[in-house]
């Protein structure tokens, strides 16, 4: 739990611009920052910073091949961002559809047999 | 809404007007129908209150939650730690807001954004079960990342 990186991970894929270059690794595989700077409106520094974040976080590898650096997605860290996410979106979904029930069966004044 | 912290947004059309709502997403009695098991709660801004609750690991929590907000029949928001006893402090807590919208006398837009997840949301448990999952299926996986997280304006 100390070492958790969890809010690392949060902030890296909350910000617009690191999720694009994150999805540009998922959908192409292992690229450099120079080939994933023709993808993005923003510059190869720009998107070097970026994936330095998504590194810290987990979610991007490097390795050097002969003269290149190429980054790749950590997909166990990815699928737990996803996930997570998912889980909270679908709690709500739920909760929502509970609150519609009551406030519809009070609004209506049937009585409830519960 | 700021994209600093990660938030996620989901709403519903109610065939009910906002005062009902209102009622059923503020009252404990009413909470404790669609959300925690036990609710005490303060309902004015700064108000304290405690969720208690059993978690996914079927362990009973007592979660303390401050209100942020209390604008009848429009908007109430609260913050929670979700973990622990502690206190909610902004940076280490959820905030979790409902915005109610009249759509005519009889319907109801309710709208509810949660921001600020972080480590709390995770627990252990899960997070070995997540480990084990497989690694197929990216593209769908992205799609809902997508989904999930809105578009930043500009």
């Amino acid at each position: 739990m100390s070492d958790d990186p969890g809010d690392e991970l949060w902030s890296a894929i909350a910000d617009p611009s690191r999720r694009r270059v994150l999805d540009l690794l998922v959908r192409g595989g292992a690229a450099t920052a120079s080939s994933l700077a023709n993808d993005v409106p923003f510059t190869r520094q720009a998107v070097i910073k970026h994936l330095v974040v998504l590194e810290q976080a987990g979610l991007v590898t490097r390795s050097r091949e002969g003269r290149e650096v190429r980054f790749r997605v950590e997909p166990d860290r990815l699928d737990q961002a996803t996930r997570a996410m998912a889980q909270v979106a679908r709690d709500w979904d739920r909760r929502l559809e509970t609150i519609k029930l009551i406030a519809e069966a009070a609004h209506r004044g049937t009585s409830r047999s519960d | 809404m700021t994209m600093s912290d990660l938030s996620i947004q989901r709403e519903i059309v109610i065939d009910a007007p906002a005062d009902v709502v209102w009622r059923t997403i503020t009252e404990p009695a009413q909470i404790e129908r669609w959300f925690v098991e036990r609710v005490e709660l303060d309902l004015q801004p700064g108000g304290h209150g405690t969720f208690a609750f059993t978690d996914r690991a079927g362990e009973a929590v007592t979660a303390p939650i401050v209100v942020q907000t209390v604008d009848a029949p429009h908007r109430f928001a609260f913050r929670w730690g979700r973990v622990r006893g502690e206190l909610p402090e902004p940076g280490d807590s959820v905030l979790v807001e409902f915005t109610l919208s009249p759509e005519g006398a009889e319907r109801t837009r309710l709208r509810v954004v949660e921001t600020g997840l972080d480590a709390a949301a995770w627990p252990d448990d899960e997070k070995s079960r997540y480990a084990d999952d497989h690694r197929n299926g990216w593209a769908e996986k992205l799609g809902r990342l997508a989904e999930l997280f809105p578009a930043h304006a500009g």
